[in-house]
This record gives structure tokens, C-alpha cells and sequence, in this order.
């Protein structure tokens, strides 16, 4: 297991590299960033200043030695906009983001979870069908629809939910938090809701699927052969088998709503990374565009080892295989 | 003293008034301790009987007509409630492939554990040590270490004799066996049988072994029910079925297995298959492929008993198999 273990973390390594050639040659060789970093107007003695300060008269492989070794201490450069690190700035918004994500990410399966199963368990009955007509709703609306759709009803109409930005926040390990406070939390509500729609019916979907495919298994029927309670065979029997796939879809999920929280974020003006990086590609500002993407990358990759460690818990023929 | 099991004129079906009736009109008796060889075919009903005791069928099978008297109470019609404190405790099954019917995801013990809290309130710790003693009497080595390994861990043979642990656990009164040694190799399926003969006149345990395989039916079982096409068309003592079969299915069946008194003879396969159950030809099942057939047997011959055994003939076979 220790052996496959390193292996997977010696291919994430190298996927990482992978990605920040990709990146690099995206920002620096496809396209001129002297054209992005000099205004027009400026004469020949500040171009070369600027040029010579973020060394792009150096050889390119040269750039990208400076640009790795930036990554690994952390360092993207300072934010032309804020004037700060970039690195620094994506984290402070981390929080809210990632609160975002996992509150969005716990309606889903809360909602997701057992609506699936029930659709999957009784695929015949009306309730059935109708969860299942609702599911294909919230694969095709889209999210900025939903979103302003849900404004308009709870926020403009009812008047029950705030829609601006996080509310009071609390600190937590550091961190400011809006699920702690009161008013943050409603505030936090409606976009969660909105970014959890797509999620809840895709866990909904595949749920029902592995309920269905896992039922008619002649494992069930001896399980029912034994005398076990109908409840024993759903959360035991079935659901740790449906727990192999969920994990998985769950844990790629998780990165791409981190990813693609910028609607909802844009929308309901929540100030965290999707929407500092909406502006930052408004505004060009590249330290932070590259510091967030290289976040992203990492991101994925670490969620991909850790489903890849979730599995071998999981599934005890994997644990057989590494062993092998 | 009653029997053990009394199944009256059951009839099962696949599609409601589709006329898909795998079990058509099938009657049988059997007393405690007794074994009763199910033979036929593939497909000629044998499973679906089973699963109709046990209740398990798929959907859309279903019971449509007819009893099964267990100790009285009548298992076509009895409470759901009813059927899974049965089931496991009183009426066990074991199933055709091993590598099947052990859930891959929980460990043996688990299987086991579970199987013995179903139906009794005893301590985890007593549950354990059952589980364990129970896989020690099926002849598994070092059962203690055994219990947390996963069924991926044992080879086909281990994991019938677990399958066969579990039915025994509770030494039930009636135990299913649905071919338990057609997936095993030879050397095994023989060791099988000999541990389960010896386990089930222990406990008294009434048996009825589904299989198409003759030598073991001669050699477990004190009955023999013949089915074919959802008909059963002969049953009696072995004793009487094998040596003198009436209907010429079995006396087929019989000449179609290598024997030592018929050295050096070829083989006679029944010519022709067994039909589908939905397009059954009128009168007499075995018609197309019978060489006494008459003009007579367009229509249904119903059972005719000779004293303890019934055939479904209108002109019976006569004398022993080998003089003809
Ligand atoms: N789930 C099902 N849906 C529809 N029809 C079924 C189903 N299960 C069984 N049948 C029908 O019942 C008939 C009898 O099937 P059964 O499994 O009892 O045969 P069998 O005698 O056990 O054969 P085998 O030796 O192959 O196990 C089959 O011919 C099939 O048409
Ligand atoms: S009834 Fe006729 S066709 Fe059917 S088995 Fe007997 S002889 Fe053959
Ligand atoms: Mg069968």
C-alpha cells in the first residue's frame, strides 16, 4: 500500500510540472506580457525597467526557472491592482470560497443522497418519477438563471433571504467564517443553494443508477435470504457499494465547485475566488490569474490523490491489488 | 406426523396474465430430514421453484396460485414480517456461484455477525465466536484470522463452504441448495457435498437440491422431483425414478449420463431443447421430442400415481433403463 502510495504521489508531482509548463508557456510565450505590463505611452528607458524587472529579457527556460522557483516558495509576484502577493490575496479569499463549496457540496448529498436512493429503491412509484423529472431541471437550468430566479423570489419578492456579499463573519482557525454567525448564514443560504442545484442532481442521478445497479446482485438476494431487516440491506448491503462511485464523483465535484463557484459568486456578490479572479482577468492582472491557476492544478491533483487513498479504504480489492 | 414442506398446484409467473408461468402446477411433499433432488433442464423452473419458497423471486415474478405449507403456515400468502423471521433462521438457501453471493465489500465476519444478530439478541461478542465456530464446522482453517479477510481473499470452494456456514448457522429445518457445486471444480465439488451431507443429517436438516446432475442426485437424495418446461413430470423415491423412470424425460435423462453398467454404449442425448415457457406447444411438453408420442398427447396428461410416485404420461415407460 506505502509503495502505491508513492507511486500515485510521484505521478501527481509530475502532473503538477505538466501543468506549470502549460501555464507558463499560456502566459508568457503566447502572447507578449510586455504588451500587458507597459502602458503604451511609456518611453524606451521604463520599458526596459520594467522588461529587466520581471527578468523577460532572460532566456526563456530561464523565465521558467524563476517562475518554478516563485511557485515553490509561494511567490506569483505582487498583484498589479492591490499591489500585494498575489498568493496572499487568493488565500484570503479562500474561506469564503471553500465555504461556499462545502456547504453547497452538503446540500447536495444531503438532498442528493436520499432522494436517490428512494428513486432508486422504488423506481415505479409517481414520487419516483417525479424526483427523477426534477433532477433533469436542475441538470439543464443553468446557474446564473436559477440564481437570478431565486434573488427575485426569496430576496425581492419574500424579502426572507439577503443576497449581497457574506453577512457578519466569525473567525475560526483563523479565518473569517459566515457560517458561524447568524446573519451569515443567511446570507450564505441562497448561493449555496444555487451552486449545490447542478451537484444535488448529479449525486441524485448516480446514486439511483448504482442503487439499481447494485439491487438485482445475488449478494442482495442472499442478504434477504439470511433474514436481515430491509433497512440492514439498504444502508450496509447496498449503500457501501454505492459508496465506491460517490466518493469519487464527490471528490472531483469538490474541486470543480471551487472552480466554477464565479457565476454564483459574480451573482450573488460573494467575495471569494471566483470572483477575484473574474476581475483580475478584467483588469489583466497576471501574478493573480497565475497563482490561481496554479492553485487550481494543485487543488485538483490533491483532491485525485485523495479519492485515490479513499478508494483503497474503501474498496477492499483495490488494498489487494497495491499489495500485489 | 405432517410434513416437513407440502407445496400444492404452485404456480409462478413472469408478466402478469402473459401466460409466463416458469412453475406451473407444481406439487411436492417433503419430510423433516429428508433430501429431494429438483432436476430438469436449464431453465425448466427449477431455480424459480426455490425462489418461490423463499419468496425471493425478481420482479415481475410473482406467486400466482397455489401453497406452500412450511410446518403449517402457508409461505404463498404469509406476511412479509413473517417470511424474513423465516427466512435464515428456519429456511436457508445456498446458491449457485460462490463468487456471487458473498458481498464484496464487507469482510466474512461481517456476513456471518450479521446473519446471526438477525434472529438473535445476543451480545456482539457471542455473535463473533458463533461466527467463527460456524466457519471451524465447514472446515476452514485458522476461521479466527479468516473472519476479517474479504471474500476476494478466499477461492470459490471457501466461499461456498461460508455460503454453507451461513445457511447453517441457525440449523434451520429446511435448506435450498441451488446447484451449490456446478461452479466449483470436481475435486472440491465432491468435498462440498460430502461436508454437506454430514452437516445437514446433523441437524436434521431437510434438504432439496436443485441440479441436472443425476450422480448426485443418486447419491445425497431420499426423493426425486423431474421437472420440465414449469411441469413437474415425474417424483417418487429415488430408489424408483432412477431404476424404473415412467416418463421417457427421465428414463432421457438417465441414458444421457455416463454410467458403469452402460460401458462402451454411446451416450443418448435427448434430442431437441427444452422449449421457451412462452411458446409452449398444446397437449404434452415433451411431445416435440418424444419417441412414443401419439396423436393422444395434444392433450395434457395429468400426474398418474403408482402408489408413492406420479408421472405426467399417457404411455409410461415400463421394466428397468438398461434392457431397453
Ligand atoms: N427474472 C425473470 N424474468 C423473466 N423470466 C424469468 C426470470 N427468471 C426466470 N424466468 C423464466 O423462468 C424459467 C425458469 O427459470 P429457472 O431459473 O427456474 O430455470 P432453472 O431450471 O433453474 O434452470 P438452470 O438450470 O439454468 O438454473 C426460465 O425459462 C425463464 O424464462
Ligand atoms: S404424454 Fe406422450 S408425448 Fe408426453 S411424454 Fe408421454 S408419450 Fe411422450
Ligand atoms: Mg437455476
Amino acid at each position: 500500500m506505502a509503495v502505491s502510495l508513492i507511486r500515485r504521489l510521484i505521478q501527481a508531482i509530475f502532473v503538477i510540472l505538466a501543468m506549470t509548463v502549460i501555464v507558463f508557456v499560456g502566459v508568457n510565450v503566447i502572447g507578449n506580457p510586455v504588451d500587458i505590463l507597459i502602458n503604451p505611452d511609456a518611453n524606451q528607458a521604463e520599458r526596459l525597467r520594467v522588461i529587466a524587472h520581471y527578468g523577460l529579457d532572460q532566456p526563456l527556460w530561464k523565465q521558467y526557472m524563476l517562475f518554478l522557483q516563485g511557485l515553490v516558495h509561494g511567490d506569483f509576484g505582487n498583484s498589479f491592482v492591490y499591489g500585494r502577493p498575489a498568493l496572499s490575496l487568493i488565500l484570503e479569499r479562500l474561506p469564503a470560497t471553500l465555504e461556499l463549496a462545502i456547504s453547497a457540496l452538503l446540500i447536495a448529498i444531503v438532498i442528493g443522497l436520499p432522494l436517490g436512493l428512494y428513486a432508486g429503491l422504488y423506481p415505479n412509484r409517481i414520487s419516483s418519477r417525479l424526483i427523477m423529472s426534477g433532477s433533469i431541471l436542475g441538470f439543464s437550468l443553468p446557474t446564473f438563471w436559477v440564481g437570478l430566479m431565486l434573488i427575485m423570489v426569496f430576496a425581492v419578492e419574500l424579502r426572507w433571504l439577503p443576497t449581497n456579499g457574506r453577512g457578519a463573519t466569525a473567525e475560526f482557525l483563523g479565518a473569517q467564517w459566515s457560517f458561524l454567525t447568524r446573519n451569515g448564514l443567511s446570507h450564505l443560504l441562497l448561493p449555496a443553494f444555487n451552486l449545490a442545484l447542478f451537484k444535488t442532481s448529479l449525486i441524485l442521478r448516480l446514486t439511483r443508477a448504482g442503487v439499481q445497479e447494485v439491487l438485482p446482485q445475488d449478494y442482495i438476494k442472499f442478504a434477504r435470504a439470511k433474514g436481515l431487516s430491509e433497512r440492514r440491506i439498504v444502508f450496509v448491503h447496498v449503500l457501501k457499494n454505492l459508496m465506491i462511485p460517490l466518493v469519487t464523483i464527490i471528490g472531483l465535484e469538490f474541486g470543480s465547485l471551487i472552480a466554477f463557484s464565479v457565476v454564483t459568486e459574480s451573482i450573488f456578490a460573494w467575495p471569494g475566488m471566483g470572483k477575484l479572479i473574474i476581475d483580475s482577468i478584467n483588469l489583466l492582472d497576471r501574478p493573480v490569474i497565475v497563482a490561481y491557476l496554479m492553485m487550481m492544478v494543485i487543488l485538483f491533483v490533491g483532491l485525485n490523490f485523495i479519492i485515490d487513498v479513499c478508494y483503497t479504504l474503501l474498496d477492499p480489492r483495490v488494498r489487494l491489488d497495491a499489495k500485489a | 406426523m405432517s410434513a416437513l414442506l407440502e407445496v400444492r398446484n404452485l404456480v409462478t409467473e413472469f408478466g402478469k396474465g402473459l401466460g409466463l408461468l416458469a412453475v406451473n402446477g407444481v406439487s411436492f411433499t417433503l419430510d423433516r430430514g429428508k433430501v429431494l433432488g429438483l432436476v430438469g433442464e436449464s431453465g425448466s423452473g427449477k431455480s424459480v421453484t426455490g425462489f418461490s419458497i423463499m419468496r425471493l423471486l425478481d420482479k415481475p415474478g410473482r406467486i400466482a396460485s397455489g401453497q406452500i405449507l412450511f410446518d403449517g403456515v402457508d409461505l404463498a400468502t404469509t406476511s412479509e414480517g413473517e417470511m424474513r423471521r423465516l427466512r435464515g433462521k428456519r429456511i436457508a438457501m445456498v446458491f449457485q456461484d460462490p463468487m456471487m453471493t458473498l458481498n464484496p465489500v464487507l469482510t466474512v465476519g461481517t456476513q456471518l455477525i450479521e446473519a446471526v444478530l438477525a434472529h438473535e439478541a445476543v451480545p456482539k461478542e457471542v455473535a463473533r465466536q458463533r461466527a467463527r465456530d460456524a466457519l471451524g464446522l465447514v472446515g476452514i482453517p485458522s476461521p479466527e484470522e479468516r473472519l476479517s479477510a474479504y471474500p476476494h481473499e478466499f477461492s470459490g470452494g471457501m466461499r461456498q463452504r461460508v455460503a454453507i456456514a451461513i445457511a447453517l448457522l441457525h440449523r434451520p429445518d429446511l435448506i435450498i441448495a441451488d446447484e451449490p457445486t456446478t461452479a466449483l471444480d470436481v475435486t472440491i465439488q465432491s468435498q462440498i457435498i460430502s461436508e454437506f451431507q454430514r452437516l445437514t443429517e446433523q441437524s436434521k436438516t431437510a434438504v432439496i437440491w436443485i441440479t441436472h446432475d443425476l450422480a448426485i442426485v443418486s447419491r445425497l437424495a431420499d426423493e426425486i422431483a423431474v421437472m420440465y418446461a414449469g411441469r413437474l413430470v415425474e417424483t417418487g423415491s429415488v430408489a424408483h425414478v432412477l431404476g424404473t423412470p415412467r416418463h421417457p424425460y427421465t428414463r432421457g435423462l438417465i441414458m444421457s449420463v455416463p454410467s458403469q453398467n452402460r460401458r462402451g454404449e454411446p451416450l443418448r442425448q435427448i434430442p431437441g431443447i427444452t422449449p421457451a415457457i412462452n411458446r409452449l406447444p398444446p397437449g404434452c411438453s415433451f411431445r416435440a421430442r418424444c419417441d412414443r408420442a401419439t396423436e393422444g398427447c395434444s392433450a395434457m396428461p395429468e400426474l398418474s400415481w403408482e402408489g408413492a410416485r406420479a408421472y405426467r404420461c399417457f404411455h409410461p415407460v415400463e421394466g428397468p433403463t438398461h434392457e431397453r
